[in-house]
């Protein structure tokens, strides 16, 4: 991996790393026009990083990952995604060979892809210094990582702001694709319409009809979404909602709103929360006795829950994840890179991952069919609904609103004695294609900027 | 208005918080009082005491040596840092001393990363704590949240008699009051200094372990509890002892019983508290004045 600033075998990102390659990539940027003009620079003209960052032999990614925080957990995984997929893309893997746009390999139109990590301490602000920063100084010429949609809506309004594309790899909020929606961002993963879309029937059938449900939900965009949209899914199976308890980001303590919700009558608990606070809430809803008094839903099965939850508290309980590494039985490219994944970093990879490395590689891809870094014609090459093929199926974008049509799984952990291997942990209940759960354009309140809007 | 059983849950709910804040930020305060300067490395002493009982309960099963281990590490870390770094700080301005504990506190937390990741280790409570306590069939509470009261309670039992009780304490509370003349009294400062950050720091440590099971034990989980700390001492009084618990049990009542009126206002319950204070009792409700 040479020429990246942070190697996959580090687990720190040095600024040294950061300067070195920030310096090496200005050299590069100095000489390589003299050794090579490039057409492209000529028949489009500047915007954002272009043609500045891909003057020389590299083009800059970057990735701002909360590698610290409640989320740092998933952080770590994205991370671990985004490295891949860059090493995949500048040495090919049988993933890229999959897609014939990237079978050449050798990096992304011929340039090799050069990366730096960002730290976004699972806060907006850090995200966006981080991300100004990259943009600013390395000529990044695209940029990925949020994992909370708080972030992935700041990134993308700087996107905007500042003419590079950005993947908004790992957000739930439906303002992401919706409100806040930006011509220069682009979500692969299912919105959290897709996931209550998901979960609705699936659910309805294992669990009954005309439940009474309480949600506990984290106070941020991610959680107020995720409520509306599992209260409208459900409610067409006669759920109601008994009580909503709105918790902060980073709670210490989840008993006073457990108490409130021990208290609602409730036959279901929707668990919303994500991360640290996911296995914090379900440590103290077992301790409080609500895994008998009710059936507990975790929308969003964090990565790594089961590690620090074990089987007494996930056994039985349904939830949903955007990815799960066991479809690689439906997927024969996730199992490709499910193995390439597990020999670098020693562990099976989760969803953060997996839509990180999905996002690089639909992101290259479109750069390729576009032929150009040129931002206009990247934008148009992904919102061409061209089918790319992934460890998730075939995936592309709806053009109106920029949401990628993915699947969603629905899943149910493994009681102590089913789980045959330590990562097998779940049950695949039901597996719903993308196409089936889209939101209306009608109903999406995306009101698309144009390229030259900010 | 909710039902009085939902109230009434509530603040024993609150109280239970309260008393581990209490203990939290009673080795916050009497750090502050002493040494004069903030630790902010006092959540990343929090987070190190739930690992070290991790470590311990992984291979002992024993809470009680989590417990006792917690406090050790704690010892030992302080002894290090309190030696080897901080004494050289007390003479230098508050904005250094406030900079080289934000320091300490990103290297534990970060060297903790490095060695366990930042995934959650598990840690789950004492067989001893498994149950659900029955309260007159008005609320049910975990037995382990019920026996935290306990344990955080003899923790600040057996500190109250330290600093309260001993020629040592005394020492202390004299130091808190006027460290200069306790000095020019002929009595050995610096040794005085090291044991309050020793007794502080492990304070922070028997809380991390007590909270290691009820949460996300991640290099991460000391912060959002050393912000409510910090909240407790400035409600309590900055270097009040009894200030901490009284504010620390407060803090856990406004943050419990708020959730039953309305969750959204829960947090910025304690917020609004400590504006209250400061606009009216700048000094805190037990802090003397001129302290600081």
């Amino acid at each position: 991996m040479d020429g990246t600033i942070a190697s996959g075998a580090s687990r720190f990102v040095t600024r040294r790393g950061i300067l070195n390659a920030g310096v090496g990539a200005g050299v590069a940027g100095l000489l390589t026009p003299l050794a090579a003009p490039h057409v492209w620079a000529k028949t489009y003209p500047t915007m954002g990083t272009y043609p500045a960052g891909v003057q020389g032999k590299t083009a800059f990614a970057a990735g701002i990952f909360p590698l610290t925080g409640p989320y740092a957990s998933l952080g770590d995984d994205e991370r671990n995604g985004f490295e891949l997929a860059v090493d995949n893309l500048n040495n090919g893997s049988k993933v890229t060979e999959a897609v014939p746009s990237l079978k050449k390999g050798g990096g992304v139109l011929g340039k090799k892809l050069i990366f730096a990590i960002g730290d976004s301490q699972t806060h907006s602000n850090p995200a966006v210094q981080a991300a100004t920063k990259f943009i600013d100084e390395n000529k990044a010429i695209v940029f990925t990582g949020s994992i909370s949609s708080a972030i992935a809506v700041s990134l993308e309004a700087l996107a905007q702001r500042k003419k590079v594309i950005y993947m908004a790899d790992v957000t739930g909020s439906d303002a992401t694709t919706g409100k806040h929606c930006q011509r220069f961002g682009f979500r692969p993963i299912p919105s959290n319409y897709m996931a209550a879309r998901a979960m609705g029937p699936a659910l309805a059938k294992h669990l009954g009809h005309n439940l009474k449900a309480a949600y506990l939900v984290p106070d941020y965009t991610f959680g107020t979404s995720l409520y509306t949209q599992l209260t409208a899914a459900f409610a067409e199976y006669g759920w109601t909602s008994v009580t909503e308890q709105l918790a902060p980001l980073g709670t210490t303590d989840f008993t006073s709103y457990l108490l409130n919700i021990a208290n609602s009558g409730a036959d279901v608990l929707f668990n919303e929360t994500v991360g640290a606070d996911e296995i914090t809430s379900m440590k103290q809803a077992e301790q409080f006795g609500i895994m008998k008094k009710m059936k507990v839903i975790l929308p969003v099965l964090s990565p790594f829950l089961y590690k620090s939850l074990g089987p007494e508290v996930l056994g039985g309980v349904y939830g949903g994840s955007p990815w799960w590494w066991g479809e690689q039985e439906k997927y024969p490219l996730a199992k490709s890179f499910v193995a390439e994944f597990q020999k670098k970093y020693h562990y099976i990879p989760r969803f953060p991952a997996a839509w990180c490395y999905i996002s690089m590689i639909m992101w290259a891809d479109a750069v390729e069919r576009a032929g150009t870094f040129y931002p206009p014609e990247v934008i148009k090459a992904l919102e061409s609904g061209y089918k790319v093929d992934t460890i998730a199926g075939k995936l592309w974008f709806r053009a109106a609103d920029h949401q990628g049509v993915s699947p969603f799984a629905v899943l149910q952990g493994l009681s102590k004695s089913e789980i045959k291997a330590p990562a097998e942990n779940y049950r695949i209940v039901d597996i719903v294609p993308g196409e089936e759960l889209m939101e209306p354009l009608k109903d999406v309140a995306c009101h698309m900027p144009s390229v030259a809007q900010v | 208005m909710p039902p009085t059983a939902v109230i009434l849950s509530q603040a024993f709910s609150g109280f239970a918080f309260g008393t581990l804040l209490a203990l939290m930020s009673s080795g916050l305060t009497i750090i502050f009082g002493t040494l004069g300067f903030v630790n902010f490395a006092h959540g990343a002493m929090f987070m190190l005491g739930a690992y070290a009982a991790y470590v311990v309960l992984t291979y002992t099963h024993s809470y009680v040596a989590g417990l006792i281990a917690g406090a050790l590490v704690l010892l030992i870390v302080a002894v290090v840092l309190e030696r080897g770094l901080l004494q050289f700080f007390y003479v230098r301005p508050p904005e250094d001393q406030l900079l080289v504990t934000f320091g300490l506190s990103v290297m534990l937390i970060e060297g903790i990363r490095y060695f366990f990741g930042s995934d959650s280790q598990r840690v789950s409570p004492p067989h001893w704590g498994d149950g659900i306590v029955n309260f007159a069939g008005i609320f049910y509470y975990p037995l382990y949240r019920v026996e935290v009261i306990g344990i955080a309670a003899a923790f600040l039992l057996a500190l109250y008699l330290l600093l309260y009780h001993t020629s040592v304490g005394l020492m202390v509370r004299a130091g808190i009051e006027d460290r200069l003349m306790v000095g020019l009294l002929g009595i050995d400062v610096r040794r005085m200094f090291l044991l309050v950050f020793a007794v502080g720091a492990m304070a922070a440590g028997v809380a991390g372990v007590i909270f290691a099971p009820l949460s996300a034990v991640i290099p991460d989980m000391g912060t959002p509890f050393l912000i409510q700390a910090f909240v407790v001492v400035v409600i309590g009084g900055l270097g009040s002892f009894g200030g901490a618990i009284v504010g620390g049990i407060l803090v856990g009542e406004l943050l419990s019983v708020t959730t039953a009126f309305n969750p959204d206002y829960s947090q910025v319950s304690i917020y609004l508290a400590m504006t209250a204070v400061l606009v009216l009792r700048p000094r805190g409700l037990f802090g003397a004045v001129g302290r600081i």
